[in-house]
């Protein structure tokens, strides 16, 4: 299971909701459906608003974005239960959210889907941190590292969550575990 | 135990639970609709296989309502979708735009959006329309795939949104994980002062304890003020509690819910036997405060959260583009009503839309006389866009053509729940979150307006 994520952040700041993460307009494309799922990925973060987050997240045309690691502020993912979100943001190919804080919802999405790690920090490294620059997270050892600087940093255990996620989800989680049959 | 506890551990077949506690709980229903639903099926068919049948046919409620006035091909889809499920599982609560079961969904658009072109099962907004067609019950647990599921607690139940892979489990078992939120404490006070609704209440809340001041925790809301204020007010109340993070909202019981409840699932063929919880003597809450309803003001919540509380009367310089009406929020019979006591006999000076939550509320509304004019008559005589195909249009944005949707960078002033950036549409675009008098009087001067000023 790959415990280390390496590569360029995307750093956003407090209250990021469903809405910024994927526009209610693309909630038509339906997540279990293959080809809906892939175009999910290519409208992620589209909701920011261009004014205050001038790099995109995935340039136009593309499905996938070069950001495997979104940075955020506190109350990330507040908003609707969309879990179009989580699968917007997975399927575009980040693998890692570390924020202050999440939206309840959210946060249980992200693990149910298997989609994304969601890793609450201590510091404020929305601030500490720029779209672009390489860190590298090891979520065995729960520290993220700056690799301009080598500054370390440390975010919360994920605690219950990791096998779930590490799993791919609730489902073949609870398979793994015995709660549902195989 | 707080409410919330004691449903969550009857739910749980425990003697008791405690805040942080995971228990396993047993839904009495789930309800899902057009944009998560689809998801919600997809997930249940991967995982459970293409010819499984749901836990019970009698707890799954299916209610088409986010985006379905639009030429969008894929919303229409959608709802397809889901009536192809309904007939292959044989769901006997499923609320479709049109009547023939065989049918596909297409919206005309060159009938253009004002007028119905809905079927006689179509129920509207599925938050409104869940109590109306005998859905909610005290003491229950009821999942929703959407965030403002917990406008039911209004009805002494617990009720919180999931995502599809959530609710696609609770489809194949009939059962979810939870973490017992920890119980806030709202004890409500005195009565509403002319011009102050219950909307005011919630925004007033949210502004106290931040838009993520409840995340991970229930809103428990008692005390006489609570008792004296109607269902709806309830509802409206319950509906917010997402917008701080809440993961639930509740209610006492007391005989407003009976009558109401009682009258619904008779008038409905619904389950009728239910059993409520009452408060214990001893609770532990993890906040506690007391409001008294008669200090509240007029309030908004101000671009761009909803916790950005400013008094309506502080705001004389806000100017504004737009008026919007509806939602489950505030989009119920008795939101219409005082918006158009303030209206009567004046005209609006910006695009103003009106959007009904639920069909049943567009007959209230055409049906309840004023000197012999009807209350819809009324609203369109001032100048309001009246629509009678109800949904939850324009508060989520939805597709381009979706009716009050904002294409532009508009202000708006709006009687909707949430006003992140986006929410409604032009991502640029500013939404203040306003109680329906509210949005009538700034309606009528184009700058947000404190509706005292227009008390007859």
């Amino acid at each position: 299971m790959q415990s280390v994520f390496h590569g360029p952040v995307y750093v956003v700041k407090d209250n990021i909701d469903t809405d910024q993460i994927i526009p209610a307009q693309y909630l038509t494309l339906v997540p279990t459906i293959a080809d809906e799922y892939e175009k999910l990925g290519s409208y992620a973060m589209c909701g920011l608003p261009d004014s205050l987050y001038p790099t995109r997240f995935v340039e136009s045309g593309q499905l996938d974005s070069r950001f495997p690691i979104i940075v955020g502020g506190r109350n990330f993912g507040c908003g609707s239960s969309r879990e179009h979100a989580p699968i917007a943001l997975g399927s575009a190919g980040t693998r890692i959210v570390i924020a202050e804080s999440f939206a309840r919802i959210f946060f249980r999405n992200s693990v149910a889907t298997g989609e994304l790690y969601p890793c609450e920090c201590t510091d404020r490294l929305c601030e500490a941190l720029e779209t672009g620059e390489t860190i590298s997270v090891d979520i065995d050892a729960c520290t993220i590292t700056q690799a301009g600087t080598g500054k370390v940093f440390s975010f919360k255990p994920l605690g219950e969550v990791r096998p779930v996620v590490d799993a791919g989800g609730l489902f073949n989680f609870a398979r793994k575990a015995g709660m549902i049959p195989a | 135990m707080t409410l919330t506890e004691k449903i969550l551990a009857r739910a749980a077949d425990k003697p008791n639970v405690q805040a942080g506690e995971n228990v396993w709980v047993k839904a009495d229903i789930l309800m899902t609709h057009d944009v998560c639903g689809p998801g919600t099926i997809g997930v249940f068919k991967r995982e459970f296989g293409a010819t499984a049948k749901v836990w019970d046919r009698k707890k799954i409620v299916i209610i088409p309502d986010h985006y379905i006035f639009t030429a969008d091909s894929m919303s229409n889809r959608n709802v397809d979708i889901l009536r192809e499920f309904v007939k292959e599982q044989g769901l006997p609560y499923f609320y479709d735009v049109i009547d023939d079961p065989d049918g596909k969904w297409v919206f005309d658009a060159t009938q253009g959006l004002l007028k119905k072109q809905y079927g006689a099962n179509f129920a509207g907004v599925c938050h409104t329309a869940l109590p109306q067609k005998g859905h909610t019950r005290p003491g229950e647990i009821l999942f929703g795939t959407d965030s403002h599921t917990c406008m039911a607690g209004a009805f002494n139940q617990f009720a919180t949104g999931i995502g599809n892979t959530d609710a696609g489990f609770v489809m194949g078992t009939g059962r979810l994980l939870l973490k017992v939120p920890e119980t806030m404490h709202f004890r409500l006070e005195g009565e509403l002062r002319p011009g102050v609704m219950a909307k005011d209440i919630i925004l007033h809340c949210i502004g106290e304890i931040g838009f993520d001041g409840a995340t991970y925790r229930a809103l428990q809301f008692d005390g006489p003020g609570a008792t004296s204020l109607s269902m709806d007010d309830r509802m409206t109340v319950a509906n917010m509690a997402i917008e701080a993070g809440g993961k639930n909202a509740i209610f006492e019981f007391d005989a407003k819910t009976q009558a109401f409840v009682d009258q619904r699932c008779r008038a409905n063929g619904t389950k009728e036997n239910y059993e409520p919880v009452e408060r214990d003597s001893e609770e532990r809450f993890v906040y506690e405060t007391t409001i008294d309803l008669s200090r509240l003001e007029p309030t908004v919540a101000c671009h761009p959260d909803p916790g950005r509380r400013k008094l309506a009367k502080e705001m004389p310089d806000t100017k504004l583009d737009r008026a919007y009406m509806g939602s489950c929020t505030g989009g119920k019979t008795s939101d219409f009503l005082e918006f158009a006591r303030i209206l009567r006999g004046k005209k609006v000076i910006i695009d103003t839309f009106g959007v009904p939550a639920t069909p049943e509320i567009v007959r209230d509304l055409q049906t309840t006389l004023w000197d012999d004019t009807s209350v819809w008559d009324i609203l369109v005589n001032a100048g309001v866009k009246m629509t009678e195909n109800a949904s939850c249009s324009a508060c989520l944005g939805g597709p381009v053509d979706t009716f009050g949707r904002m294409n532009t960078p508009l202000k708006c002033i709006s009687a909707t729940n949430r006003n992140f950036p986006g929410r409604m549409g032009h991502k640029e675009s500013q939404v203040f979150l306003a109680s329906p008098a509210t949005v009538a009087a700034s309606a009528l001067t184009g700058h947000i307006t404190d509706p005292r000023d227009y008390l007859g």
